[in-house]
C-alpha cells in the first residue's frame, strides 16, 4: 500500500482508481494532464500553505477555538443595529434554509427545481404584499447594492443624472452609492447630492429639497425610518414633489416596519429599495444582507431590473405551472456589456428563510411585531433619556433606533461606549465620522430581542458611566 | 451487487408534490407564530408603541400575507425543497463553469449553528470580533500564497461582483496617475459574461476578441485592439472550453507594454491550483469564487464570496474596511484615502470566508494540489467517455488535452435527429440528473453543453453520468416520442414557453399573477 493522503472528499485520490484512470487517458503521470501549460508557469514543487489539519474533529475544535475569541449578541446586551438589526430567527427559517436539496442547488431549470422556483416566487410575492408594489426579482447583494441601482434606474429611465438623498442616508450606502454612479467616462457619471434634515425632527428639511429639485433631477430618495431612526411622516408630500419634477421617488423601507407603518407602494414611491436581514436571517457578522428592489406593473421600470427573475409560465400538462426566466435580454448574462448593470451570484438562498419567516408572521405577525418594537424602543428611550445629561436627539417619532446624545453628560460617547462593553453591553453604534453635528451621540437599536431586563442593565450601567 | 450502468440505469423519480401557491393554504385567522409581546410594564409606561406613528404614515390595511399554521408552513416549504436537485443528492458534475464540488458538512454545521458567528454583529469593539478577524486574516494569507497576490479583499458577494470591484479598483489605478483617457476594455468572448458586464457597469468600453481555430483569443487581434485607451484586460483563462492559453504570458505583457493592467478572472481556477499561479504569468487582480472553488454551498445562487486579489501596488485601492494585525490583535483599518470605499456593507459573507479557510486548512498544499489534479482527470476521463456518444461533437484544439472542464456539442445529433441540447437537458431528469450547464451567451459553440466534473466526483459517478447521456442519445436516434415528451419523470412537465417578454404573460409575483388571471392574458393553475 502506498503511504499518499486519501482524501475524503476526493474519492479518486485512491492510488490504484488514479491509476487507471490515468492508463484510460492515455498519461502515465498526472503531469501528463497539463501538457498544455508551459513548465515555466508551473508552482515548483508545493505551495507554501500551513500545516493541514485533516480530521474532522480536528478542524472542528480548531475553528470553534478561534471563534469562541469572538463575543456574541446572546452573551451580551446588544443595542447595536446601523443597518444589521438583530431579530428572532423562527425555528422553521433555519430548518428550511438548512435543507441539503436546496442549500446545495444551483442551476437547474424549472422542472428539476420545481420547488426553488416555486419559493423564489413565493418571496417575490409577499414582498410585494408587504410593499404595495408589483414586481421584484431575487434580491441583490445588500442594501447599498439596491439603492445605488435604483439610482442607475432613476437615470436610465429620466435620462437625467442628479440624484437627491437625505443627509441622514447610510452613511454605508451612501459609500457604496458614491462608487457605483462614477463612470470611467467621467461626464457619464451621476451626481448624488445631500438635502439637508431638520435638526429638532431628524425629518428631511422640505424648504432644502425644493431648493435643489429641479428639471436635472433623475430621483429623490428617502429612508424610512432614516438611518437615525426617525420615521419620515413627509412621505406622500416628498413623492408628490418628486414626480412633479419629473424625478424617480425612491423610498428606502425596513421591512420588518411595514405591519404598522405604510407601505411605500401607497405614499407614492415608483421604485421601492431595502435590504432584507431582518426578515429571518441571522446577524452573520453582516454576512446576511440582501437588497430588494420593487417597482409596479409597468414596463418601464421592469425592463431596468438587473437581476434574474422567473415568472409564471404554463406547461404541456393544463393547469400545471413551472416558471421561466422573465426580460433576459436585460442583463448581462444575455447581453454581455449591453445588458443593466452586471447581475450574477447574488443571495437566492435568503429568498427561503425570508419566504418562511413572513408565511409565519401572516398580517398579524407582521403589525404585531411592529408593535412589540415601538413600545420597547420608546421605554428604552424614555429610560435612557431619564439619566443626567442624557437625551434623545431628535423629537421626530422613532421606529426602532433612536439617537442618544450625549454631549451634557461630561463623557464622549467612546467613554461611554467603552464602559458599556465593560458592563457586556454593545450599547450602540458611534456616529461622530459620519455625522459630525453628531459628536457625542450615539444610534441605538431595540428590537423584539431586546428584554426589560436588558434596557434596565444598560440604563443601570449609563447611569453608573455618567456618574463616574 | 455494484451497479454497471451500461447494462443498467437509475430508475429515478423526484418528488411531485403539486404544492398550492401559500397564497391557496391562507385560512383566515389561522397564524404560523406567536410574536413576543413587550412586557406589561413597558405598554404601562409608554402605551401602545405603534399609536404614535404620525397619522400619513400608519398602515391602512393589513398586508395580505398568508395566514398559515405552523406545521402546514413547514410541510409547504419541506414539500418545496424535495422538489429541488441539490448537490447532496444527486452529482452536479453537468453544472460547468460553476466548480460544483462537495461542501463538507462539518463547514456548514459551523458556519450556520455557530453562535460566535451567527449571532455577532459587525459593529462590535473590535477586541470582541477577534475571532472572525483572525479567519478574515488568515484566509486573506492562505488565497495569497495560493494566487501569489500580495492582498485580498473578501466584500463582494459573488464573482461577477469581485470583477465590478476590480473594474472599480483599475479605475481609481489609473485615476490616482492622472492617466484620464482609458477608457476601454478588453476581454474575450469565452471568457465570463461578467468581464464585459461588470466594467461596463464602471463605465467602461468593451471590446471584445473571438478565438481562433485553436479555441484562444487571437494575439494579434489582441495587440491591435491595445492602445493608450485601454485601461485593462479582463480575462479568463483555461476558458469555458477548458482551454488553457498557453501564451497566456504573451497576451499579459502586451497588455502591459501597452500600459494597461491585467485582470485574471479565476472562476475556472479549479483545475490548476497548487499547478499555476496568477503572479507567475504577471497579472495585477485577479478574483477567486470561494463558493466554488473553496467549497461553499450555492445556494441555488448565493450566498457566495468573490476574493477580490491584487498585487501590493493595487492594495490601496481596495474596499474599506482592510483586516489588519498590530502585534497581537486585529484590528479593522478605515484610513485608506485612495480607497474605492465600499462595494457591500460590512465586511461580506463572513460565512463564506469561514467555510474557505476550514476547507484549505483540511486540505492543506498537498491536498489542494491532489483537488486540482483530480478535476483535470476526471474531466479528461469523462471527455473521453462522452467523445464516444453518438451525436457529440467537441470544438477547438483537438487533441489537446482540456483542464477543469470541457464544452461539448450536440450539433451533428440536432443535424441527425432534430433533437438539441435543450431536448436533451429535459430528459437527463428522469435519470437523476438535475441538467447540465449550456453555455454562457451567445452560443459560439451550436448545440452545447459543459461538463465540469469536479475532484468531489468518483470514476462511478462518470461513468453513470456517461452511460445516461449515451442512452439518452440513443432515444433521439431510436425512440423520439420519449425526448418529445420529456421529462417524465419531474414534478411538472416541459414548459411551453422559454422565456417571456410579453407584458401580458409576465407574472413575477401572485398580485401580477392575478391581475393577468383577470385581464384574461393568463390561466390560473
Amino acid at each position: 500500500m502506498s503511504n499518499k493522503t486519501i482524501f475524503p472528499y476526493i474519492p479518486n485520490s485512491v492510488p490504484e482508481i488514479q491509476e487507471a484512470m490515468l492508463k484510460e487517458v492515455g498519461a502515465s503521470d498526472v503531469m501528463d494532464l497539463y501538457e498544455e501549460i508551459p513548465k515555466e508557469l508551473r508552482v515548483k514543487g508545493m505551495l507554501d500553505l500551513p500545516e493541514p489539519i485533516r480530521d474532522e474533529l480536528g478542524i472542528k475544535r480548531h475553528i470553534d477555538k478561534i471563534l469562541s475569541k469572538n463575543r456574541n449578541c446572546n452573551e451580551y446586551d446588544n443595542f447595536l443595529g446601523a443597518g444589521c438589526a438583530q431579530h428572532y430567527v423562527p425555528a422553521v427559517c433555519d430548518e428550511i434554509a438548512g435543507r441539503g436539496e436546496l442549500l446545495t442547488c444551483y442551476g437547474a431549470e424549472t422542472w428539476a427545481d420545481h420547488g426553488k422556483y416555486q419559493i423564489f416566487f413565493e418571496y417575490q410575492s409577499m414582498m410585494a404584499e408587504l410593499l404595495e408594489m408589483d414586481f421584484l426579482t431575487v434580491p441583490c447583494h445588500c442594501g447599498g447594492q439596491a439603492v445605488s441601482t435604483a439610482f442607475c434606474m432613476s437615470n436610465r429611465i429620466t435620462g437625467r443624472k442628479k440624484i437627491l438623498v437625505p443627509k441622514t442616508m447610510t452613511p454605508q450606502n451612501l459609500m457604496i452609492a458614491k462608487n457605483y454612479v462614477k463612470s470611467a467616462i467621467e461626464e457619464q457619471a451621476l451626481i448624488i447630492e445631500a438635502v439637508e434634515y431638520d435638526p429638532e425632527t431628524g425629518e428631511m428639511d422640505l424648504a432644502d429639497l425644493r431648493a435643489k429639485l429641479d428639471d436635472k433631477t433623475a430621483a429623490v430618495l428617502i429612508e424610512n425610518p432614516n438611518y437615525l431612526g426617525v420615521i419620515e411622516s413627509q412621505g406622500e408630500e416628498i413623492g408628490r414633489l418628486a414626480r412633479e419634477a419629473g424625478a424617480e421617488f425612491i423610498v428606502y423601507a425596513d421591512p420588518i416596519t411595514l405591519g404598522v407603518m405604510e407601505a411605500p407602494g401607497n405614499y407614492g414611491a415608483t421604485i421601492c429599495v431595502g435590504d432584507l436581514h431582518g426578515l429571518g436571517l441571522h446577524l452573520q457578522c453582516g454576512g446576511a444582507q440582501a437588497g430588494y428592489i420593487a417597482c409596479r406593473d409597468d414596463m418601464k421600470y421592469m425592463m431596468e431590473f438587473k437581476e434574474l427573475v422567473d415568472g409564471v409560465v404554463e406547461t404541456t400538462v393544463p393547469g400545471e405551472i413551472g416558471y421561466t426566466v422573465v426580460l433576459m435580454e436585460r442583463t448581462h448574462y444575455a447581453m454581455r456589456e449591453k445588458g443593466r448593470e452586471f447581475t450574477g451570484t447574488q443571495n437566492n438562498l435568503w429568498t427561503a428563510p425570508i419566504a418562511v419567516y413572513l408565511s409565519l408572521m401572516g398580517p398579524k405577525g407582521m403589525q404585531e411585531i411592529g408593535d412589540t418594537i415601538m413600545t420597547k424602543s420608546q421605554y428604552a428611550a424614555m429610560r435612557f433619556s431619564q439619566i443626567p445629561g442624557v437625551k434623545v436627539r431628535f423629537t421626530g417619532t422613532f421606529f426602532k433606533e433612536f439617537v442618544l446624545d450625549y454631549n451634557d453628560t461630561g463623557k464622549t460617547e467612546a467613554e461611554i461606549r467603552q464602559a458599556m462593553l465593560e458592563e457586556k453591553i454593545f450599547s450602540g453604534a458611534a456616529l461622530k465620522e459620519d455625522y459630525p453635528e453628531l459628536s457625542e451621540c450615539a444610534l441605538v437599536c431595540v428590537t423584539e430581542m431586546t428584554t426589560m431586563e436588558a434596557v434596565d442593565h444598560m440604563a443601570e450601567a449609563l447611569q453608573k458611566a455618567v456618574q463616574g | 451487487m455494484r451497479r454497471d450502468y451500461k447494462t443498467y440505469l437509475r430508475r429515478f423519480h423526484e418528488a411531485k408534490w403539486d404544492e398550492e401557491i401559500i397564497f391557496d393554504l391562507s385560512v383566515p385567522g389561522q397564524r404560523g407564530i406567536i410574536v413576543p409581546a413587550a412586557e406589561a410594564q413597558m405598554v404601562e409606561a409608554v402605551g401602545k408603541g405603534s399609536s404614535k406613528i404620525p397619522q400619513g404614515m400608519k398602515r391602512k390595511k393589513l398586508p395580505n400575507l398568508p395566514e398559515v399554521h405552523q406545521m402546514r408552513v413547514n410541510r409547504h416549504f419541506m414539500r418545496l425543497t424535495q422538489e429541488v436537485m441539490g448537490a447532496d443528492v444527486t452529482p452536479d458534475l453537468s453544472q460547468g463553469t460553476c466548480t460544483m464540488k462537495y461542501s463538507p458538512k462539518v463547514q456548514e454545521h459551523t458556519a450556520a449553528r455557530n453562535e460566535n458567528l451567527i449571532d455577532v454583529h459587525p459593529l462590535q469593539d473590535v477586541s470582541t470580533i477577534q475571532g472572525i478577524l483572525e479567519i478574515y486574516k488568515k484566509t486573506e494569507e492562505m488565497v495569497c500564497e495560493i494566487s501569489g497576490m500580495d492582498a485580498f479583499n473578501f466584500h463582494a458577494g459573488g464573482g461577477a461582483a469581485a470583477c465590478y470591484e476590480g473594474a472599480c479598483v483599475v479605475r481609481a489605478y489609473h485615476k490616482s496617475r492622472g492617466d484620464d483617457k482609458r477608457d476601454e476594455i478588453i476581454t474575450t468572448i469565452f471568457s465570463h459574461p461578467c468581464d464585459a458586464g461588470a466594467p461596463s457597469t464602471a463605465g467602461y468600453k468593451v471590446v471584445t476578441l473571438m478565438p481562433n481555430e485553436d479555441g484562444i483569443p487571437d494575439l494579434e487581434a489582441m495587440k491591435a485592439a491595445l492602445s493608450e485607451r485601454t485601461a485593462a484586460i479582463f480575462i479568463t483563462n483555461p476558458e469555458d472550453t477548458g482551454i488553457f492559453n498557453p501564451r497566456i504570458k504573451e497576451y499579459v505583457d502586451a497588455a502591459h507594454e501597452a500600459g494597461a493592467l491585467c485582470y485574471y478572472d479565476q472562476a475556472n481556477v479549479n483545475g490548476i491550483m497548487g499547478i499555476t499561479r496568477a503572479r507567475e504569468v504577471g497579472f495585477d487582480i485577479i478574483h477567486y469564487n470561494l463558493h466554488k472553488t473553496f467549497s461553499s454551498p450555492h445556494g441555488g445562487m448565493g450566498p457566495g464570496c468573490g476574493a477580490l486579489g491584487v498585487r501590493e501596488f493595487l492594495k490601496p485601492f481596495l474596499p474599506v474596511p482592510r483586516v489588519e494585525k498590530d502585534g497581537e490583535h486585529y484590528y479593522l483599518d478605515y484610513d485608506c484615502p485612495e480607497s474605492i470605499g465600499k462595494i457591500r456593507t460590512f465586511m461580506g459573507n463572513a460565512h463564506v470566508v469561514l467555510r474557505t479557510y476550514m476547507w484549505i486548512k483540511q486540505m492543506g498544499a498537498e491536498g489542494i494540489r491532489e483537488a486540482a489534479v483530480c478535476s483535470v482527470l476526471n474531466n479528461q476521463y469523462l471527455m473521453k467517455q462522452v467523445s464516444k456518444i453518438k451525436g457529440v461533437e467537441v470544438y477547438y484544439a483537438l487533441g489537446k488535452r482540456r483542464i477543469e472542464q470541457c464544452r461539448y456539442s450536440w450539433n451533428k445529433l440536432k443535424e441527425d435527429t432534430g433533437f438539441g441540447t435543450v431536448d436533451v437537458t429535459k430528459r437527463l431528469i428522469d435519470f437523476g440528473m438535475q441538467h447540465y450547464w449550456q453555455s454562457h451567451h451567445p452560443h459560439i459553440v451550436p448545440e452545447p453543453f459543459t461538463l465540469e466534473p469536479t475532484e468531489s466526483y468518483s470514476k462511478d459517478d462518470l461513468d453513470e453520468y456517461a452511460a445516461i447521456l449515451t442512452e439518452i442519445s440513443r432515444e433521439c436516434y431510436e425512440e423520439p416520442e420519449v425526448i418529445r415528451s420529456a421529462p417524465h419523470n419531474a414534478p411538472i412537465h416541459a414548459i411551453l414557453t422559454d422565456e417571456v417578454d410579453d407584458f401580458d404573460k409576465i407574472a413575477v409575483t401572485w398580485r401580477q399573477w392575478q391581475k393577468r388571471i383577470q385581464a384574461g392574458t393568463m390561466k390560473d393553475a
